[in-house]
């Protein structure tokens, strides 16, 4: 169908939606292709550390660390660290925050209230204070950091979702397809979730941003993943005492954390206008 | 007598994402002081944008007026200073009884309060003198004395509508209110201006049937007693016919017939008019529809807008617009007279008398005299 | 309130805004739980089921909303949506839902194209229609028309009123029609009944309604609607006031604060409906 491409037209209307949507690809063709794109792919392990601090030059185009190893490959293969914090940190905030959201604003009443007050309780925790507990208790890793992050995160999608279906469950057509029979969880999910889909996508693409912005923050603490990981946050954390002279050090994982958020704010942005008047006047419109 | 209010050849439309909408096409009516006049037709006909045409509130960027005058009192609206109109006609000489009272009111005032302040520059009594629009609204003072005036005239007025312990009503919120209420106090701050002329647009659509038939009434009576002309706009054909002395039917922005209100029910002439009268139930059940739908305004029919769907309709219909054409003169004395624009429109001689008879069962029926 | 629905007829309910008729069709339905009272379906009590007994029910009581084309979820294609009660009720195979889909757009007067469309991509009388058919995918037997024609324009109301009728010889239904236009009632009813803030105040055939009110309220609906061609009726339209409160109502009779006939009596005891030529009326003092 031919939809597709003018869609895709209209989208590219909007510039920064069309940066993010770029910048957002870049972080996924480095994470993807790191291995054939790096020009020392083997940096992420081994160290030679007579190429200690080298700024940048026609070699190591980004310079090297304190070990030797080549930047600009610790960065690509540190998008795959990215991603990986992202998408399942997110996706399980949006896998539990969701439909716990369509229930209680389903429903509502006592079940309803009960959810949103846990839900609230969840709230109330600092990720980063979390996120410093279970690393102290159940040790650092990269998994315990989307463990903090999603355990405090799913709540965002819960409040989104709780009032959005509260006001699409008052539209007729929901009302209409109770008159016929159709099963509460037939109407929540096939009627009410679709229509509450663009919201939801536009508060994830926004909480990807969020999210890689606290992880980078905790691989800063140390929380993250230990050495030789070449997590963004902890490479800047590892620069901080050759700063000012090894500037390179902190300034290429700084703009790739920088890139990829402004990406996903970008693309949310985008998403949010693209998504909403087309479907308000598609609706109404003749 | 020079009329009061007369629209020429008036064409407008607007802009929008998809094209220029052409909403208006060589609109004309005419109303004499003290008339009431039915401005009736379908959803889409134009007539809302006509009031608003006439009111001079039409949204500046997009709509384009491409042709025609308003006249008001022998003045064209659409030329004179914007600011000399704003301060003597819009609200004052010229009034607007909404369609929906209810969103026409600020909910967080009370309605005694927003009374008031449109008194404060409407008021008969205010003088107004010009180059003072500049001042910010609470720069402008209010004097007690005129306050006071402004008050009981108030009252007085909400008396006349019939509106239960006035003083008490005025210090309620607009949702304490019910529909009925809002309308007669929407008549009420239309009329608290000494108006010549009140444009009411559609204002009992949203109205059950008992409360219509008491505001249609009252609207009737009021505009007597002051000699105020009424510019109603409707698509029921009963409230026109109730309360009007003459009725103008329009048709996809273009007007189509006018004429005084019994000869048009009783022989209605342009085609779509004789479809409009047909398509009311009436006592045996049997109505019918047009065929067909209205047209798309952003593209609309050439000539004669109606003529894709009217059997009658020939070349000339699709080419060319139909020049009025005056009807059932003749050797009587002139008079207002019926108007059709139409290259064939029904004559009583064609029809055989077959519309020269009042149907005591036409229009939403019953028997009439009981 | 009581009243009785019979097969195949055209029963309608009148009344102006606030005398609980939309409400009456809601709880029929199911929507809302009436708090005395029952209501029976073929025989069997339908106002205090579980749900998965309701559904069932549904499949042969249907309600039409005042814009059935507001009945589409905007997301999903109109194929979908009309397949969706047949996969919900019944177990017929893909081939014969799409029969069953096709034969019903037929019946609506619209083309099979029409469902690879999307409900914002055809007008809105278009829209009706196909809300319309979904409802009657499922062969209901009683169809609620609530406001059917409201804010419709009169010419459209004349197709779509002839469009219900062919519906309905087409598939047996019976209609249970909700409206303030008593226009619309007269030329559709066999039997109506009027209501007034929440109570039904005169039941009978259409002509004897309509030609010999006998209730005071029914005397003054009849009254405002105006008649063209006759005389005026807003001259002397003798209906005072508003409906009062509901949540306030008057003693005895609802309608007696709006009365001329109002007396002692009326104030004392709420008239039950009592039988009068072929109608039944609720006033101490009918015509």
């Amino acid at each position: 169908m031919g939809g597709w491409r003018r869609e895709l037209d209209r989208f590219t209307r909007d510039r920064a939606a069309t940066l993010g949507l770029i910048l957002l690809l870049l972080l996924v063709v480095a994470a993807v292709f790191a291995p054939i794109l790096s020009p020392f792919p083997g940096d992420v392990a081994t160290f030679h550390t007579a190429n200690r601090l080298r700024p940048p030059d026609a070699v190591n185009w980004l310079g090297t660390d304190r070990m030797g190893s080549d930047l600009l490959s610790r960065i690509l293969f540190g998008a795959r660290i990215t991603i990986t914090i992202a998408f399942v940190a997110v996706g399980s905030a949006v896998v539990i925050g969701v439909p716990i959201g369509l229930v209680a604003g389903y429903y509502g009443g006592w079940p309803s209230n009960l959810l949103m007050r846990v839900s609230d309780i969840f709230l109330a925790v600092p990720q980063i204070v979390l996120a410093i507990a279970i690393a102290q208790t159940l040790g650092p890793s990269i998994e315990n950091v989307i463990l903090a992050l999603s355990i405090t995160y799913w709540p965002f999608w819960a409040r989104l979702v709780f009032a959005e279906t509260r006001s699409v469950k008052n539209e007729i057509f929901i009302e209409s397809a109770i008159a016929l029979g159709a099963s509460p969880l037939r109407v929540m999910t096939m009627h009410v979730l679709p229509n509450i889909a663009s919201s939801i996508i536009v508060r994830t693409s926004i909480g990807m941003g969020a999210t890689i912005l606290t992880a980078a923050a905790l691989g800063f603490l140390g929380l993250g993943a230990p050495p030789p990981t070449p997590e963004w946050g902890r490479m800047i954390a590892e620069s901080r005492e050759f700063l000012p002279e090894a500037w390179w050090y902190a300034t290429a994982p700084g703009i790739a954390i920088f890139m990829v958020v402004m990406g996903f704010n970008l693309l949310g942005d985008g998403l949010r206008d693209f998504l909403d008047p087309r479907i308000r006047r598609g609706a109404r419109g003749k | 007598m020079t009329a009061l209010l007369a629209v020429e050849d008036l064409s407008l439309g607007f802009a929008t994402e998809a094209g220029f909408a052409s909403i208006l096409d060589g609109a004309s009516l005419s109303i004499d002081r003290g008339q009431v006049l039915g401005l009736v037709g379908e959803s889409g006909c134009g007539k809302t944008t006509l009031a608003r045409a006439i009111l001079g509130v039409l949204p500046a960027e997009t709509a384009r007026i491409t042709a025609g005058r308003v006249l008001f009192d022998g003045t064209d609206l659409l030329t004179a200073d914007p600011a000399m109109v704003n301060r003597t006609v819009r609200g004052r000489a010229i009034t607007f009884v909404p369609q929906d009272p209810f969103t026409s009111f600020n909910p967080i005032f009370t309605v005694g309060d927003q009374i008031m302040e449109i008194l404060k520059w409407k008021s008969p009594r205010a003088d107004q003198p010009p180059g003072r629009d500049w001042l910010p609204a609470v720069a402008t003072r209010y004097p007690a004395d005129r306050r006071r005036a402004d008050f009981d005239a108030v009252l007085e007025l909400l008396d006349a509508v019939q509106l239960p312990r006035p003083a008490q009503l005025l210090r309620k919120y607009p949702h304490e209110l019910s529909g009925g209420q809002r309308q007669r106090l929407m008549i009420a701050m239309a009329l608290l201006p000494g108006p010549d002329l009140v444009i009411a647009d559609e204002p009992t659509t949203a109205l059950d049937v008992t409360i219509q038939a008491q505001i249609l009434g009252l609207i009737r009576r009021l505009a007597s007693e002051r000699h105020v002309a009424v510019l109603l706009t409707t698509h029921d054909l009963g409230a026109a016919y109730e309360i009007c002395d003459a009725v103008n039917v329009m048709y996809a922005g273009q007007d189509v017939e006018s004429a005084p209100v019994d000869r048009f029910f009783a022989a209605p002439a342009h085609p779509y008019t004789t479809k409009l009268l047909a398509s009311l139930p009436d006592a045996s059940g049997n109505a019918r529809g047009i065929p067909g739908e209205v047209p798309v305004l952003l593209a609309p029919p050439r000539g004669c807008r109606f003529h894709p769907r009217c059997e009658r309709a020939d070349r000339s219909c699709r080419e060319t617009r139909p020049p009025v054409e005056q009807l059932g003169g003749g050797s009587r004395p002139a008079g207002p007279l019926r108007r059709a624009r139409c290259v064939r429109p029904a004559r009583r001689r064609d029809q055989g008398g077959r519309w020269g008879v009042v149907r005591p069962d036409a229009g939403r029926s019953l028997r009439p005299g009981r | 309130m009581s009243f009785d629905l019979m097969p195949g007829e055209v029963f309608g309910l009148v009344g102006e805004s606030g005398c609980g008729k939309s409400t009456l069709g809601k709880t029929i339905m199911g929507i809302n739980q009436p708090t005395a009272g029952e209501i029976r379906f073929e025989g069997q009590q339908i106002d205090r089921l579980s749900p998965a007994a309701r559904r069932a029910v549904r499949r042969s009581l249907q309600y039409a909303y005042q814009d059935p084309g507001a009945s589409l979820d905007p997301r999903w294609k109109i194929g979908s949506s009309l397949r969706e009660p047949l996969m919900i009720h019944t177990e017929l195979d893909a081939t014969a839902r799409d029969q069953r889909i096709r034969s019903i757009l037929e019946a609506v007067g619209l083309p099979d194209t029409h469902l690879e469309l999307y409900p914002h991509e055809i007008s809105g009388g278009q829209q009706r229609r196909v809300g319309l058919a979904r409802i009657l995918t499922l062969h209901p037997k009683v169809v609620i028309l609530d406001e059917p024609t409201s804010g419709l324009d009169v010419s459209v109301q004349a197709t779509v009123l002839a469009l219900f009728r062919d519906l309905r010889e087409r598939f047996a239904l019976t209609y249970m029609l909700i409206s303030h236009d008593l226009a619309v009632v007269r030329t559709m009813c066999s039997r109506v009944a009027v209501m007034y803030l929440g109570r039904i105040v005169e039941t009978g055939p259409t002509e004897e309604i309509f030609e010999r009110p006998r209730h005071p309220y029914t005397r003054s609906l009849l009254a405002a609607i105006p008649k063209i061609g006759g005389a005026r009726v807003t001259r002397n339209f003798w209906l005072q006031g508003e409906p009062p409160d509901p949540a306030n109502l008057p003693s005895g009779c609802r309608f007696r604060t709006r009365c001329p006939k109002a007396t002692d009596l009326c104030a004392k005891e709420d008239p039950a409906p009592r039988p009068l030529s072929q109608a039944l009326v609720a006033c101490h003092f009918p015509d």
